[in-house]
C-alpha cells in the first residue's frame, strides 16, 4: 500500500438477511454489495454514483464501521485498508471500542440536514461532541474550536448557542459539515450531502467542500446520485450497479469516454441544462 | 398565440400562526395551445400552490385564493360551482403529483383507479371503462396490462407507477396536464423514460399543452417551449427556452444558471453562487423579491417592486434593470 493510498477497500461483500414467516426465521439474504475494491488516494475525491439500491451508501457505511450496529446479523467480509500514521490496520473486524480510535480520522456528512442533527442540542453541543469524544480538549479549548469551525463552514461564531431548527437547510448541513471536520479527520464520507438543498444552496454547499478540502487536505468519497454535481467535485468516479463497480477511472476520462453499457446508459440519461442537447438526442 | 389558460393576478395567501404567508403573490401566466411551459422555482417560490391554484385544490384554510383571475377556454375557473370545477379536474385539466407513492391508492387495484376516472366523468359501461384502461395503459408502456390491472400499486416500481399516474391523468383527453416535479422522485434513467413518454402522449394529442412545474433547470431545457422563472410569489423572467438559456435577463436566473454543473463541457472550477438563502416567506422584501441575495441592486430595488416588463418580443422581465434595449442588462 503505497504512502500516498490512504484507505484500500478490498473484495467488500455485504449481505443483510432477510427474516421471514412466523418465526422472523432467516429465510434469504440480498447481496447489497458484490465484492467491490477500490483506493482512495489523499487529497482526492472519489465519486460514488449509481441509482438508488445500487449499494453506494451500504459502501459508505462498510467503512466507517457501523453496518453491524444498524442492521442485525449483517455478513460482510473482505477488507477496509486504512492507512494511519502508525501503519495499516484492516477496520472491518474491529468492534465498535477498537474501532473509536479510528473513528476521528474518518467522518461522515449525511443527506438530509434536518435529522442528522439532534434537535434538543445546540450547535456547540453538536459540533463539540466528537471533540469531548475523541480529544482531551478542555470545555473552553472546545468552544473555541466551535467557533472556529463554524466560521470555516461560512457561519457565524455567533450562532453556537441556537438550536437546528434556526437554520435554513443550507446552513444545517454547514454545520454538519463543521461537526464532521472537528477532529481533523483525513477522510470525508459525504452521502448525498446536497441532494435535499434548493439549487443555490447546493452549490454553496460544494464550494465550501472544496475550500476546506483545499485547505486541510482532505479526502473524499462523494456519494451521490447526481452525475453533474459528482463530475463537479470528483477527481476520479466510480459507477456503481447492483452492488458491484462496472467502471473506475479519472472523471473526465468517464464523462467523454464510458466503456461500461451502464455508464453509457446512466450519462445519456442525464438532462444537461442545454435545449440544444434535446435536439440532438431526438433527432 | 392561441390561449388556453390566462392567469391574470393571481394571489393565494396563507393564513399561518407566524402571519399570512404570500405564497402567490400576483401571478401573471398565459398557457398556449400546444406548448409545453415550465415554471422553475426553488422551494416556497410558490410555483406548486400555482398549480394547485388552477384547479382549486389549495386546503381553505389556511389557504385562500384572494384575488384573480384564471381563465380557461375563455372560462373562470376560480369563478365555477363546485360541481363545475369537479367536472374540469380530471376531465380538462388533470395533474401529475411528485410522489408516486402516495398518489395513488394502495387498496384500490391499478385497475379500478384508472377505471374511477372514466367513470366518473362519462356515463360508460363498466366493459367500456375496462376497454379504455386497458387501452391507456398499453400507450403508457405497461406491459400486459389487463393482468397488470388487477394489481395493487405495491406491485409496481416507482416508475411504473408515475406511468399509471400519467395513464389516469391522460386517459381523458384534457387539454391541460399539470405536472408537478413528476420526476424528482425517481432515478436518472427512469426520470428520462417518463420525460419522453409525457412529450410522446402529448404529441399524440393534438393541441394539449403541458404545465411542467420542477425546480431542476436541466429538465426543462430538455422538455419545455418556455419557460416561467419564480421567486418569492412572483414570476421574474419568461422566455422561449434558447432565448432563457443563451441571454437570460434576470439576475436570479443567471445566478440559477450558474449554480448548476453539467454532465458534458467545460468544467468550472467553482461554481458561482446565489449569496444568502431564500428569504422567509412571511418577511419578503416591500420592493424586488430578490433584493437581500441580487449582486446588482442599487436604490429602487429594495422599496419599490418592478414591473414585470416586454423588453424583448417574447421575453419578459422583473427587474429595475430593464428595459435594456433587449439585450442582457448584466
Amino acid at each position: 500500500m503505497s504512502s500516498e493510498i490512504l484507505l484500500d477497500v478490498q473484495n467488500l461483500v455485504v449481505k443483510f438477511p432477510v427474516f421471514g414467516g412466523v418465526l422472523l426465521r432467516r429465510v434469504g439474504e440480498v447481496e447489497a454489495v458484490k465484492g467491490i475494491s477500490f483506493q482512495l488516494n489523499r487529497g482526492e475525491t472519489l465519486g460514488l454514483v449509481g441509482e438508488s439500491g445500487c449499494g453506494k451508501t451500504t459502501v459508505g457505511r462498510a467503512i466507517i464501521n457501523i453496518l453491524r450496529a444498524m442492521s442485525y446479523r449483517v455478513e460482510i467480509s473482505g477488507k477496509v485498508l486504512y492507512r494511519t500514521d502508525s501503519g495499516v490496520i484492516d477496520l472491518l473486524p474491529l468492534t465498535r471500542t477498537q474501532m473509536r480510535p479510528y473513528r476521528a480520522g474518518i467522518q461522515m456528512v449525511f443527506q438530509d440536514p434536518y435529522s442528522s442533527l439532534n434537535p434538543r442540542k445546540t450547535v456547540d453541543q453538536i459540533v463539540g461532541e466528537p471533540l469531548r469524544i475523541h480529544t482531551e480538549m478542555t470545555r473552553a479549548e472546545r468552544a473555541d474550536r466551535v467557533r472556529w469551525l463554524l466560521e470555516k463552514v461560512g457561519l457565524s461564531a455567533r450562532h453556537v448557542n441556537r438550536y437546528p431548527h434556526e437554520f435554513s437547510g443550507g446552513q444545517r448541513q454547514r454545520i454538519g459539515i463543521a461537526r464532521a471536520l472537528a477532529t481533523n479527520p483525513k477522510i470525508v464520507i459525504a452521502d448525498e450531502p446536497v441532494s435535499a438543498l434548493d439549487v443555490s444552496i447546493q452549490a454553496q454547499v460544494i464550494n465550501v467542500m472544496q475550500d476546506l478540502q483545499e485547505e486541510f487536505g482532505l479526502s473524499y468519497i462523494f456519494i451521490a446520485h447526481d452525475l453533474s454535481v459528482v463530475r463537479h467535485i470528483s477527481n476520479r468516479i466510480a459507477v456503481m450497479s447492483w452492488g458491484n463497480i462496472v467502471e473506475i477511472g479519472p472523471a473526465e476520462q468517464i464523462y467523454k469516454h464510458p466503456q461500461h453499457p451502464y455508464s453509457q446508459t446512466l450519462l445519456a440519461a442525464a438532462p444537461r441544462p442545454d435545449p440544444a442537447y434535446r435536439r440532438r438526442r431526438t433527432s | 398565440m392561441n390561449e388556453l389558460l390566462a392567469i391574470r393576478g393571481l394571489r393565494t395567501y396563507f393564513h399561518t400562526e407566524s402571519g399570512v404567508a404570500k405564497a402567490v403573490d400576483g401571478v401573471d401566466l398565459d398557457i398556449a395551445q400546444g406548448e409545453v411551459l415550465g415554471l422553475v422555482g426553488e422551494s416556497g417560490s410558490g410555483k406548486s400552490v400555482t398549480a394547485l391554484s388552477i384547479l382549486r385544490l389549495i386546503p381553505d384554510p389556511p389557504g385562500r385564493i384572494v384575488a384573480g383571475d384564471i381563465l380557461f377556454k375563455g372560462r373562470d375557473l376560480l369563478k365555477l360551482s363546485w360541481d363545475d370545477i369537479r367536472e374540469v379536474r380530471g376531465n380538462a385539466i388533470s395533474m401529475v403529483f411528485q410522489e408516486p407513492m402516495t398518489s395513488l391508492n394502495p387498496v384500490f387495484t391499478i385497475g379500478m383507479q384508472v377505471m374511477e376516472v372514466i367513470q366518473a366523468h362519462e356515463k360508460v359501461s363498466r366493459r367500456e371503462a375496462h376497454r379504455r384502461a386497458v387501452d391507456i395503459l398499453t400507450e403508457v408502456g405497461i406491459p400486459d396490462p389487463e393482468q397488470r390491472m388487477k394489481q395493487y400499486p405495491h406491485h409496481f416500481s416507482g416508475g411504473q407507477r408515475q406511468r399509471v399516474m400519467i395513464a389516469i391523468a391522460l386517459v381523458l383527453n384534457p387539454s391541460l396536464l399539470i405536472a408537478d416535479e413528476p420526476t424528482t422522485a425517481l432515478d436518472v434513467t427512469i426520470q428520462a423514460q417518463i420525460l419522453d413518454l409525457m412529450l410522446e402522449m402529448k404529441a399524440r394529442r393534438a393541441g394539449a399543452s403541458i404545465l411542467l412545474i420542477t425546480h431542476n433547470l436541466a429538465v426543462v431545457a430538455e422538455t419545455c417551449d418556455r419557460v416561467a422563472v419564480m421567486y418569492g410569489g412572483k414570476i421574474q423572467e419568461v422566455a422561449p427556452i434558447d432565448t432563457l438559456f443563451k441571454t437570460p435577463f434576470h439576475p436570479y436566473t443567471h445566478g440559477l444558471l450558474g449554480s448548476i454543473p453539467s454532465v458534458e463541457g467545460p468544467k468550472a472550477r467553482r461554481l458561482t453562487v446565489i449569496p444568502g438563502s431564500v428569504p422567509d416567506i412571511h418577511q419578503l422584501p416591500v420592493g424586488c423579491k430578490f433584493v437581500t441575495r441580487c449582486p446588482y441592486a442599487f436604490e429602487p430595488c429594495p422599496d419599490n417592486e418592478p414591473p414585470l416588463i416586454e423588453d424583448a418580443p417574447g421575453h419578459w422581465v422583473r427587474c429595475h434593470l430593464y428595459p435594456h434595449g433587449g439585450k442582457p442588462a448584466i
